[in-house]
């Protein structure tokens, strides 16, 4: 079969040339310079879109958590706000949950609901005072410290301030040990 | 009639050249003893390779990947558009037998010597393959975009968080932003649907490739010894004693083990539907149980059974030196035995490596671990655990109830398994060391010091010096006299610390 085919063992002879100092030559090496900055043009953009989220990082900033009046004394509550960088497109995910903790008058601590060991969200157990991790069993006090488990520290705390009997946060970013709140 | 079509298939063959392509792909030579049904693992990969590449494409035409609508697209496919659950049941469970048949393909090429000399560059882009397919695997469950695919980017994010200096920019570059949201779902897509799909076509590219240049191994015989100076003179005599064609010669068990592979997946599909999507992500509900999908499940266990502070060597050092050992493993044995039976290291590293894997997973389904969030108000004490007490033990039992105890412990099975079984603890302890044990925790068990007044430690420590079989009898201080605090102290100290003092003597 492949007999009948008369192109099909001459098809790649060719004669031997010498192209170098040619105007082949030349265009070979124009169009390489070309393409190389032609790809870097493109590449440079798409590389700045890829790891725009660190060059253009969006640093932790106030949240409000409404009313101070909300949080009885010597309780801890969950509160939900806003993540401040959301898009139209977050959907539930835009609301980020957090454990207040009031003590006494304006003596607060907010804690990350985020577990310190892998980042699963630890909830709040007021009877026997601690947080529990559903994941791996981490377990913490009352103030945040670790109790038990395989969290290497305690829950992970946002910076807090009082304004105008508001309760504002540091907040926005997702609290790993890299970045802790 | 019949010569029209000769000439229009001559026409074409002088163009295609079809003839010579096919001699070099479908029906290149095989050893005839490699028809065996061990060979089959690798075309069923392939094939659930084809149907998560149809299936996808056509699940890609409903999902909506953002994070306010990927939930509600998926519940469309679910509920809504005709069949759409069909196709999501065979893309899941495509992915999941697409992981385990390629794990036997690999196993099945360990044992046989397949790797060795001249096949180590088609055992190294198959090792890529391998990870390409479990990236797939992780970022497919992302795309289901519910509470657990939310809690497992986070563990992600939590477990790029740990790597020193570059890790607060791995997360974001993860996440595509400063917190798990639409951005995070939308890099995974492309993950997902464009990056690995493509990377995967490429690199089986080169695996099929090598499988036709350096021919399918031989099925090895104990004593036949792989030497770089004879192996190729070797293969090709036994090509020429009993080569045929793979096509159609070869090729029969692996068509019929891939059709009862598709029946399987279809099968699983329509009987046992598609897996989820669970809860919405929605982080303000705290209720989660974020596991990962099947295979993952063993790391997962790992996470939490290895002691505090091996993580880095869990996520870094484990997997760069394991996958480091599995790429280059044919360098480190390139020739010598290929079968089986005279290889026992490698049988006993595929036992291992199979019970290993296996318990851990078993282990994670199980969570023992994990507390029983849900123990303390809904699992009452059976009557046989509370009935015949006296009021203070009943009280105890309250106080052991309300404070979420059977969170971690279990009464009778029942309950969480992160701490002990307290079914019996009386016949292993003693008041005073339960007193100590609750007040000072310890064991990976909190302090309830701070959250239990004297009067319920007593009653709690009373009730569970009452957990003994009524043949055994309680356990009893080894040295001197300690009367039990219920009995001897009428007064309660004032702060629970004095208690554990004396508790501790």
């Amino acid at each position: 079969m492949a007999s009948d085919d008369p192109h099909e063992d001459s098809a790649h002879e060719m004669p031997k040339y010498d192209y170098s100092a040619t105007r082949r030559d030349f265009m070979l090496k124009l169009g390489i310079g070309i393409n190389a900055i032609a790809g870097a043009l493109v590449g440079i953009p798409i590389i700045g879109f890829f790891v725009s989220s660190i060059v253009k990082a969006n640093q932790p900033t106030w949240v409000s958590l409404g009313s101070i009046d909300q949080f009885p004394e010597n309780t801890t509550r969950m509160a939900v706000f806003l993540n401040p960088y959301r898009t139209q497109a977050d959907g539930t995910t835009a609301n980020v949950p957090c454990w207040v903790k009031r003590e006494n008058g304006e003596n607060f601590t907010v804690f990350a609901i985020n577990c310190a060991h892998l980042g699963c969200p630890v909830r709040w157990f007021e009877q026997s005072k601690l947080f529990l991790c559903p994941c791996h069993g981490g377990a913490y006090y009352e103030d945040g410290s670790r109790a038990a488990g395989p969290p290497p520290r305690g829950l992970f705390v946002y910076e807090h301030k009082i304004e105008k009997s508001e309760l504002n946060i540091k907040a926005g970013l997702l609290p790993t040990l890299a970045n802790p709140a | 009639m019949m010569s029209t079509l000769r000439n229009v298939a001559l026409w074409l063959e002088r163009r295609l050249h079809l003839t010579k392509l096919w001699e070099q792909t479908a029906g290149h030579p095989v050893p005839a003893s490699s028809g065996s049904w061990f060979y089959t693992f690798g075309s069923m990969t392939l094939t659930c390779f084809a149907i998560q590449i149809v299936t996808g494409i056509f699940l890609a035409m409903a999902y909506v990947p953002s994070a306010a609508e990927s939930y509600h697209s998926l519940e469309l496919l679910n509920y809504s558009i005709p069949l759409g659950w069909v196709l999501r049941g065979i893309h899941f469970w495509g992915s999941t037998c697409m992981v385990i048949v390629m794990m036997l393909h690999m196993t099945q090429v360990f044992l046989w010597g397949a790797y060795k000399y001249p096949r180590e560059l088609t055992w190294m882009t198959g090792c890529v393959l391998l990870v390409v397919t479990l990236g797939l695997a992780f970022s497919g469950q992302v795309m289901r975009f519910d509470s657990d695919a939310y809690w497992g980017v986070g563990i992600g994010a939590s477990v790029a968080g740990r790597i020193p200096v570059i890790g607060e920019a791995l997360v974001q570059i993860l996440l595509g932003g400063p917190i798990i949201a639409t951005n995070a779902l939308s890099r995974f897509f492309s993950l997902h649907v464009f990056i690995l799909p493509g990377a995967l076509l490429a690199f089986l590219g080169v695996h099929l490739r090598l499988v036709l240049g350096k021919g399918i191994n031989e099925p090895p015989k104990p004593g036949v010894l792989v030497k770089r100076e004879t192996y190729e003179k070797h293969y090709g005599e036994i090509i020429k004693r009993e080569g045929v064609p793979f096509v159609p010669a070869a090729i029969n068990k692996d068509i019929v083990a891939s059709g009862v592979l598709i029946l399987v997946i279809v099968g699983l599909a329509l009987f046992v539907g598609p897996n989820g999507p669970g809860t919405p992500a929605n982080p303000t509900i705290e209720i989660a149980d974020a596991k990962p999908d099947t295979p993952f499940l063993w790391l997962f266990a790992l996470a939490a059974l290895l002691p505090n502070g091996s993580e880095p060597y869990l996520f870094f050092v484990f997997p760069t030196v394991a996958s480091l050992l599995l790429f280059l493993l044919p360098f480190i044995t390139n020739e010598g035995e290929k079968h089986w039976r005279r290889r026992p290291v490698a049988v006993a590293i595929v036992v291992l490596s199979y019970l290993g894997i296996g318990l851990l997973t078993y282990e994670a389904i199980t969570g023992p671990w994990s507390p029983h969030m849900d123990a303390w108000s809904g699992l009452p004490i059976k009557a046989e655990y509370v009935k015949e007490r006296t009021p203070l033990e009943l009280q105890g039992a309250v106080v052991f109830q309300e404070m979420q105890c059977r969170n971690c412990h279990a009464i009778a099975g029942e309950g969480g398994h992160r701490g002990p079984d307290l079914t019996r603890v009386a016949t292993r302890m003693t008041n005073p060391q339960l007193v100590r044990q609750v007040i000072q925790g310890g064991g990976n068990m909190p302090a309830y010091g701070r959250n239990l007044s004297p009067e319920q430690v007593r009653a709690l420590v009373a009730y569970l010096c009452s957990l003994h079989p009524a043949n055994v009898p309680p356990a009893r201080e080894a040295v001197g006299v300690l009367k039990p605090i219920g009995e001897s102290q009428p007064t309660p100290s004032p702060t629970p610390v004095p208690v554990a003092v004396k508790g501790e003597k």
